[in-house]
């Protein structure tokens, strides 16, 4: 399986997230450049945290027009594993790819701490390794991460399972404590916090490291019997 | 040569924390008077063309597709000259 | 209208004539002087340059005879002062890179930009010496936390600091927040930046190789933050006024690419020479980089990128817009070079050539605008050996017995003030705006006694700190100086690190007063037999003067920032007690030191008297003693004692901790002295039961006086003196206060 950490001029997080697909789970990962037209050598696309284009005009909102991204587009379509990560949230659901928007904090201020998170659903290609309603440690950084939908779209994303994980203490103003959600497909997540920053005991949490196992032994079950054969 | 005015505010059934905030402080200076306060971005384009309709046009989808993001907010537009 | 203000520049004769020159802080004597290296009148750009150059800021002209009593070299030391920033070996090829610089004038007048600006400032001088910058510190001072201004002012520093280090995706780690009263209207926002780079990547500022092009990288020069003297000499009409524009704007994201392709271009091996263009821009990095090769520069400022049109000689000179580089490449690498900036969006243009005779020479419009001798530029600033005077105070203090006060008996409480204090709280409502964990190497967060920093692909880790007690150093500025060093030591140590060298940034106030000088004097006199005695070299650092308000100078105030060498990461240690039942050590002797102390200005509003003394031989001894004890494994938790004394560390630990623990303490001193005093070289340390043998063995033989004062357990800091309770508080409870104690002030 192999990995893509997306680049945009502005990323500051994609070392973070190549570090910690080495370190979890040791699969083959490159940078591809926000210009890149082709990603179909890629299995799983991780869309990291960061600034890109500085945050200016609104998180996220030049980046999707970035060649890139309709190839992300596409790989959505294929079933391909997409997981954006703060910024990377941010990308995606100014690309539509996830619905709603994410807001400026409530507190208007940038927010860095540990936070807790509520796994509301572990049958997704990301969240099999953890319990459902399980607790886990994940750090959160950012200034705009209050995420907003309106009600119809929230209850869609209830009845649809869509809603992935859960503050335990809001630190943002999010509608329904939302920190993560999924498409409907369940291929395409988006989060606030930062699990790449929690794949390390030394660094504070270890949490975060079942993202990456899950996401594998998902592809696993799905590619073995082709790569075996 | 057409110059546009672009006006985008957070819509009014979102929550607007910048206003809130800028609308407390002006409560705590003594201007109890202000109802509400609504921040929001102002843009100005200088559009290569006369064509009024055409620019109209155009304005919309950028306004659409990237000025605003129209999960969290409203545009409206000016043109002159 | 720009037009109209150059064509306002003021001849060569009629600088001279009206002693134009005068107001942009050249003197009579230094005006003679340069025109003696000119052999003519210099014109209105030339004296702008030189303005510059000789400013304190580029020549240390005051400062320097100061600068040259610290040492600067040792077996570590790669760079010493003199290039971007000081450079120190830390083996296998690799080496750590730091410095710390200033930006108090600008964050007086703007906060936000104005620290949004030293922190990209000082992380330019990291990258340029070719190093990755891996983690951002700020020591920080305002007047008391009380005033709607005071919090404008720390509120939107906190949040300018934020802005540039979150967005560029350097991880904020650490630093000091003080509040007191001599910083109002002074706000002092010291920034310091650590690189990690290899031996061979190291870069010098030097243009190199007569006939190479040099380049400009960054965004286009626009009028920001012209030397204000300009505008005091020309006459003010509306049209200049609006092009005033003395705030400097920062873009954290242009700095991202910059930082970006510069680094990648300085790993493709082609750079020759590159140095930022901070302060005076254009002017302070052509003339150094120049000057270091021995060589002379040509400036073609038509080519210079401008966001502005009609921009003189003079301005584009003098501007200090942000974010920008200048490198030397030969002439057959241009190609590559572009190529590289062209990928990641950065404008990259060629603005000059190397010469061989030695002068820095400017065209524009087809005309020479300028033509000085380098030499005279870098070298040749004159400099000064101030009047140093002893000031009243100082004599006066001597005769003041900190233990007058009548004692205080409700130590609890007395503790929960000191605990509340804003200077002594948690800094957590600073601390979580900043984006402290991106690069994912932060091992010890913000809030322990220093921030610690894996070395990625390694078992080492770096230690840092920046610490200051300006009380001490304005009662007695040789033992404060003694203590700044010092007490960074001793918190690098209890991180688990060795101490490497350190950068210092000097906040005096006006040397042209021999009172302030006496200080400057006599606190490098401290520091500099600090780093002697503890090996820890100073190699690099800035000096920030005239820092005054209504009420006079600031209290000096010599910032040192430290980093120190973790081996293994299994030696990182924290502040914080980690398990019920671990033996509490109480470090050091603790005598009657209340002088310029936490608990004199809190209980009884005054800071006077003598500092704590300071022994550098004990001050080592404990060093080494603990340095030991922790590589040896023995050590759970190890916390310095500074302000507030044991009272506050042991509070502290506990806080960390989430654990309580018992305390006695055996003493001849009065309980309220005993608890809050503030004697040098103490540390508090706790030990797992099956260690302390080996530890007590450890200190005798290091010659570290200690005493096994209690236990760590239960939810309470119980501490009794001479059997009798003295404090007993619910770890919950002093918690509560230093957690509350900053946000409810700002709400």
């Amino acid at each position: 399986m192999r990995f893509a950490v997306l680049v945009f001029p502005g990323s500051n997080c994609d070392i973070d997230c190549y570090k910690a697909v080495e370190q979890t789970v040791g699969e083959p990962v490159d940078y591809v450049w926000h210009t890149a037209t082709d990603l179909s050598p890629y299995d799983a696309i991780l869309v990291p945290g960061g600034f890109s284009y500085g945050d200016y005009l609104r998180c996220g909102a030049i980046s999707r027009f970035a060649p890139v991204m309709n190839e992300v587009a596409k790989a959505a379509e294929q079933g391909k594993f997409i997981l954006g990560i703060c910024n990377g949230f941010q990308i995606l659901t100014e690309a539509g790819l996830l619905p709603g928007a994410l807001r400026r904090n409530e507190s208007m201020k940038f927010r860095c701490h540990d936070s807790v998170l509520k796994v509301v659903n572990n049958d997704t290609p990301f969240t099999r390794h953890y319990e459902e309603g399980q607790e886990i440690v994940i750090p959160i950084a950012h200034g705009e991460g209050n995420y907003y939908c309106d009600e119809e779209t929230l209850q869609k994303l209830r009845d649809n399972k869509q809603i992935v994980f859960t503050y335990s203490g809001n630190p943002n103003g999010s509608v329904g404590d939302i920190a993560g959600i999924c498409n409907e497909r369940g291929n395409v997540l988006g989060m606030m916090p930062h699990p790449e920053r929690a794949v390390n005991s030394l660094l504070g949490s270890e949490d975060g490291k079942a993202m990456f196992t899950s996401i594998i032994q998902t592809w696993r079950d799905t590619h073995g019997a082709a790569s075996v054969r | 040569m057409l110059k546009a005015k672009v006006y985008v505010t957070i819509k009014q059934s979102v929550l607007d924390p910048q206003g809130v905030a800028v609308q407390g402080a002006l409560h705590s200076m003594g201007f109890q008077e202000v109802e509400s306060l609504r921040i929001g971005k102002y843009m100005e384009v200088e559009l290569n063309t006369d064509d009024r309709q055409e620019a109209e046009d155009r304005l919309k989808v950028m306004c659409e597709k990237l000025l605003a993001n129209t999960v969290v907010e409203d545009y409206r537009y000016e043109l002159e000259g | 209208m720009a037009q109209q203000v150059s064509a306002k520049e003021p001849t060569a004769a009629q600088i001279a004539e009206h002693r134009l020159y005068e107001q942009m802080g050249v003197s009579d004597s230094e005006y003679d002087l340069i025109c003696s290296f000119m052999g003519r009148k210099p014109n209105y750009t030339e004296i702008g340059v030189f303005s510059v150059m000789w400013s304190e800021h580029c020549a240390y002209k005051n400062s320097k005879p100061l600068l040259r009593r610290f040492p600067t070299s040792g077996p570590r030391v790669l760079m010493g002062p003199g290039e971007g920033a000081g450079i120190v070996d830390i083996g296998d090829n690799q080496a750590v890179v730091f410095k710390i610089e200033s930006h108090n004038h600008p964050s007086a007048v703007e906060p936000f930009q104005g620290a949004a600006t030293g922190v990209g400032g000082i992380i330019r001088d990291i990258f340029s010496m070719g190093a990755r910058p891996v983690a951002i510190l700020n020591s920080l001072r305002f007047g008391r936390l009380e005033s709607d201004r005071v919090k404008y002012l720390f509120e939107h520093v906190v949040s300018g600091i934020a802005g540039y280090g979150n967005c560029i995706g350097i991880p904020t780690v650490g630093g000091e927040v003080v509040f007191d009263e001599s910083y109002e209207g002074n706000p002092l926002v010291n920034a310091m930046c650590v690189g990690i780079i290899d031996h061979d990547k190291i870069q010098r500022g030097v243009a190199k190789g007569v006939g190479n092009p040099v380049f400009y990288v960054g965004p286009p020069t626009g009028r920001d933050g012209i030397h204000g003297a300009t505008f005091a000499s020309v006459e003010l009409t509306e049209e200049s006024e609006a092009n005033r524009t003395a705030v400097q704007v920062g873009d954290p994201f242009m700095e991202k690419l910059v930082m970006e392709s510069c680094l990648e271009l300085i790993n493709s091996g082609i750079v020759l020479g590159i140095q930022d263009m901070g302060a005076a821009g254009l002017t302070c990095s052509s003339a150094e980089m120049a000057s270091k090769a021995g060589n002379g520069l040509e400036l073609y400022l038509d080519q210079v990128p401008q966001r502005e049109e009609g921009m003189t000689a003079y301005e584009m000179m003098l501007s200090e817009s942000q974010e920008r580089m200048l490198f030397v490449v030969e002439p057959k690498h241009e190609e590559q070079a572009r190529e590289i900036f062209e990928r990641w969006g950065v404008i990259c243009a060629k603005v000059g050539k190397v010469t061989d005779d030695g002068r820095l020479k400017l065209l524009h419009h087809g005309e020479v605008v300028g033509d000085m001798p380098v030499h005279a530029l870098v070298d040749e600033c004159p400099v000064y050996n101030k009047p140093s005077a002893e000031p009243a105070y100082f004599a006066e203090q001597a005769a003041v017995d900190t233990t007058r006060y009548e004692e205080v008996k409700d130590l609890g409480g007395a503790l929960k003030q000191i605990m509340g204090s804003p200077s002594l709280a948690s800094k957590a409502w600073v601390y979580d705006q900043y984006d402290y964990m991106v690069r994912t190497s932060t091992a010890v967060r913000p809030g322990s006694d220093a921030a610690v920093v894996t070395v990625d692909g390694t078992r080492k880790a770096l230690a840092m700190t920046t610490d200051c007690n300006g009380r001490y150093v304005y009662l007695d500025p040789e033992t404060g100086g003694k203590i700044a060093v010092s007490e960074a030591a001793r918190n690098i140590v209890c991180s688990g690190a060795e101490p490497l060298a350190i950068t210092d940034n000097l906040n005096f106030g006006s040397p042209e007063k021999p009172e302030i000088f006496w200080q400057m004097e006599r606190a490098v006199d401290g520091m500099a037999e600090a780093c002697r005695v503890l090996n820890a070299p100073v190699i690099g650092g800035n000096v920030s003067l005239y820092n005054e308000n209504a009420k006079g100078a600031i209290f000096p105030t010599p910032v040192v920032g430290m980093v120190g060498l973790i081996h293994d990461i299994d030696h990182i240690t924290t502040q914080g007690f980690k398990a019920e039942g671990d033996h509490v050590y109480l470090l050091g002797e603790t005598f009657a030191e209340l002088g310029g102390s936490e608990f004199q200005s809190v209980m009884h509003g005054v800071s006077e008297g003598r500092p704590p003394v300071l022994d550098l031989n004990t001050e080592k001894k404990l060093l080494s003693g603990v340095l030991t004890a922790i590589q040896s494994g023995f050590v759970r938790s190890a916390h310095d004692v500074s302000e507030g004394g044991v009272a506050a560390a042991l509070a502290e630990s506990c806080i960390s901790g989430g654990v309580g623990a018992v305390v006695q303490l055996d003493t001849e001193l009065r309980n309220d002295v005993a608890l809050f005093s503030e004697s040098q070289s103490r540390i508090v340390l706790s030990v797992s039961p099956e260690h302390t043998s080996n530890l007590e063995q450890l200190l005798k033989e290091a010659g570290v006086p200690f005493a096994a004062i209690g236990r760590v357990g239960g939810s309470e800091l119980n501490i009794r003196i001479n059997g009798a309770s003295a404090v007993q508080e619910p770890v919950e409870v002093l918690k509560a206060v230093w957690e509350d104690a900053i946000p409810c002030r700002m709400k």
